[in-house]
């Protein structure tokens, strides 16, 4: 996509197939997010328009719930549960060791682009903990050294 | 005939890497040229054998767990596919002890069938409740659940009779059912392994549901970060409109019942129903007051049946086997089953579907032997971020609703977080106040700025800063927060705040 579109058919086909939907502001917010990985600033104003809503309205939205980023996530994005279960396996030590391999802190992206680092409550595998997922794909009783082997794994993928 | 191998798909499998292993086994298989029927089951929930595999033999299925990739091409070598003897084999499934001991009804099939073949489901009794409910006028579904006992199983222990019946009576063209599938307690995924591995029965339930009150139209609120029970759920519909299941005229009643999945976006605070009925209107996930009560002014301000994955999926089985039948189980007034999740740090986690009765004791050592570190065990968390926490003292205590309430603790949805003799107390009270702060919707005040307060005061408090007095403005604030509330995630952060400090004062620096 050339420069300076910031996505803004991909939104349009977005809010066009799912304005009608009853309580369509989740959907639409998934489908630009799932399309373009974020929600650009400049699709609120256009979201607003559609849905009858005040950009403020749009906004709120998008700000009040964690998973929709304004920014634009790295090539993969790495979810850490800080949840108790995963703490109760020691979770933080692995925290601790995925911050200082990646060099960033949670809501940060790597110089290179590759890789966001973003905590999650709960990930549902509690019986598996610690445990993380990286772009959809979970992973349980992560030590550090299979975290790094994980990380090998999604940098070239075999 | 081609042998029948059941590799889970259950995310909690796939986290420990069952996709490898199913490819593992597809291609050793083909290398040999033996014809297999591979199958992707749910998981039976004994996660400390996970990825387990299943055999399909003439004496029953044989399981073999945990089978990494490397070990596939030795489990052909000794035969496996007839049952053969190997390192791994863990015998007739059923015969596992902490499988055979449960009570499995709302997990029935969980992790024996294919979990998005329709057919599969009704060769395992699925659909009879509704073939039943069909029959049945709304009220005399609504008796049923009444009678069974049922009561929510999202953790608030509300009777699902009582608020049916309440929606039945309120009269609206239109009406909703809707599933609180926003499983965000830590320790809890029940709801999870529903949804991936027997998608059916709470499609089922909710259009039970729909029947019973006269909804024609449902929604299932689903956590985004549950990608595979997204998937699963949305195949299961598709079969099941394509069938005649859901849609414009279920089974030839002329009953209609529309079904579809909607994603949450990381709020936890949208498990909280009011909260969760905002954010399916498309607005951020701020609790509403009460009354209006759902049940009269629910979604889009109608009438609107809203339950726990557990409780709808707990449905089914109910109109199948009767009210009774359920209610036979469990103790007092908690009736039925619960499905209990046993997590953190122990030996043997897993999904044990229990009648209420069992103690904490016997889930906690029988079924899961210890804490995984061989530590002793400290302390539990029951019932997610904002149950109590509980010492050894409190571990012959029965599973059951009334029971924990006596202790000031919490049963919730089930869920048991195990901590070893390692873990710091006050460290953990700190982090309830933290979540409570990150998650806060911001509508009510002792919420929203009690937690951030909160998180002040115990850091103080870890700090040896003026100890005494911060341990009474801790109780003070914590105080405002049980009782000033809007929701219980304010409501009932306390619980495990005071609770850790009650039963492990010497954590927060007091004498021993």
């Amino acid at each position: 996509m050339s420069q300076p579109d910031w996505g803004k058919s991909a939104v349009a086909a977005v809010i066009d197939s799912l304005k009608d939907e009853p309580g369509a502001l989740l959907p639409i917010l998934h489908g630009i997010q799932d399309a373009l990985g974020y929600i650009p600033s400049g699709s609120v104003p256009v979201i607003a328009e559609a849905l009858n809503l005040s950009r403020a309205e749009v906004h709120g939205v998008i700000t009040f719930y964690h998973y929709f980023r304004e920014t634009p996530p790295g090539k993969h994005t790495v979810h850490l549960c800080r949840a108790e279960s995963c703490q109760s396996m020691n979770s933080e030590a692995l925290h601790a060791h995925a911050k200082s391999k990646l060099g960033i802190d949670f809501h940060q992206t790597t110089q290179d682009g590759d890789f966001s680092l973003e905590p999650v409550y709960c990930l549902g595998l509690c019986s598996c903990s610690p445990a993380i997922a990286i772009d959809g794909e979970v992973y349980g009783r992560v030590s550090s050294e299979r975290f790094d082997e994980i990380l090998n794994e999604v940098r070239s993928p075999a | 005939m081609s042998t029948r191998i059941y590799v889970p798909c259950d995310s909690g499998a796939l986290s420990l890497g069952a996709e490898k292993v199913a490819h593992a086994i597809a291609l050793e298989a083909a290398k040999r040229g033996i014809a297999i029927d591979l199958v992707r089951n749910g998981s039976r929930g004994l996660f400390w054998l996970e990825p387990m595999v299943e055999v399909s033999t003439a004496n029953g299925r044989i399981a073999y767990g945990p089978v990494s990739p490397s070990e596939v091409a030795g489990l052909f070598n000794a035969d496996f596919l007839n049952g053969g003897k190997h390192a791994l084999n863990l015998g007739l499934t059923e015969e596992i002890p902490y499988l055979k001991n449960q009570e499995r009804l709302t997990n029935a099939r969980v992790g024996i069938t294919d979990p998005v073949s329709l057919e599969d489901y009704i060769a395992h009794d699925g659909y009879r409740g509704l073939k039943n409910a069909l029959k049945l006028a709304p009220a005399e579904i609504v008796k049923q659940v009444t009678d069974s006992g049922l009561r929510g199983r999202g953790g608030a222990a509300f009777p699902t009779g009582i608020k049916w019946n309440t929606v039945l009576n309120t009269q609206d063209e239109q009406k909703y059912i809707v599933c609180n599938a926003d499983e965000g307690d830590s320790g809890t995924f029940s709801d999870r392994m529903i949804m991936e591995g027997d998608p059916f029965v709470l499609i089922e339930g909710m259009t039970i549901a729909g029947l019973a009150v006269g909804a024609n139209r449902g929604y299932i609120y689903l956590r985004v970060e549950y990608p595979h029970a997204y998937r699963n759920l949305n195949a299961a519909i598709a079969a099941a409109k394509q069938a005649g299941y859901l849609g414009q005229d279920i089974c030839g009643s002329g009953k209609a019942f529309e079904l579809e999945v909607r994603l949450g976006a990381g709020a936890y605070v949208c498990g909280e129903e009011t909260a969760l009925l905002e954010s399916l209107e498309g607005k951020r996930g701020l609790v509403r007051f009460k009354p209006p009560l759902p049940a009269i002014k629910g979604l889009f301000g109608k009438p609107t049946v809203i339950n726990n994955v557990i409780s709808l999926a707990s449905v089914p089985i109910i109109l199948d086997r009767g009210g009774e039948y359920y209610r036979d189980f469990g103790m007092g007034r908690s009736r039925g089953t619960l499905p209990i999740q046993l997590a953190g740090n122990i030996k043997r986690p897993g999904l044990i579907e229990k009648a209420f009765g069992v103690t904490l004791r016997e889930v906690l050592y029988d079924y899961g032997g210890g804490s995984a570190t061989g530590r002793p065990i400290r302390a539990v968390q029951v019932g997610g971020p904002l149950g109590a926490f509980m010492p050894e003292s409190q571990f012959d205590t029965p599973l059951d609703y009334e029971a924990f309430a006596a202790l000031w603790a919490v049963l919730g949805h089930g869920g048991i977080v195990v901590f070893d003799d390692s873990v710091d107390m006050a460290h953990m009270a700190r982090y309830a106040m933290e979540f409570c702060a990150e998650e806060s919707c911001g509508k009510c005040t002792p919420c929203r700025i009690g937690s951030t307060r909160g998180v002040e005061v115990m850091d103080k408090i870890i700090n040896n800063q003026e100890r005494a007095e911060n341990i009474k403005l801790l109780r003070d604030l914590s105080d405002t927060l049980l009782n000033a509330s809007l929701c219980a995630l304010g409501g009932m952060t306390p619980y495990p705040v005071l609770s850790a400090l009650n039963h492990f004062p010497g954590d927060f620096g007091a004498e021993k």
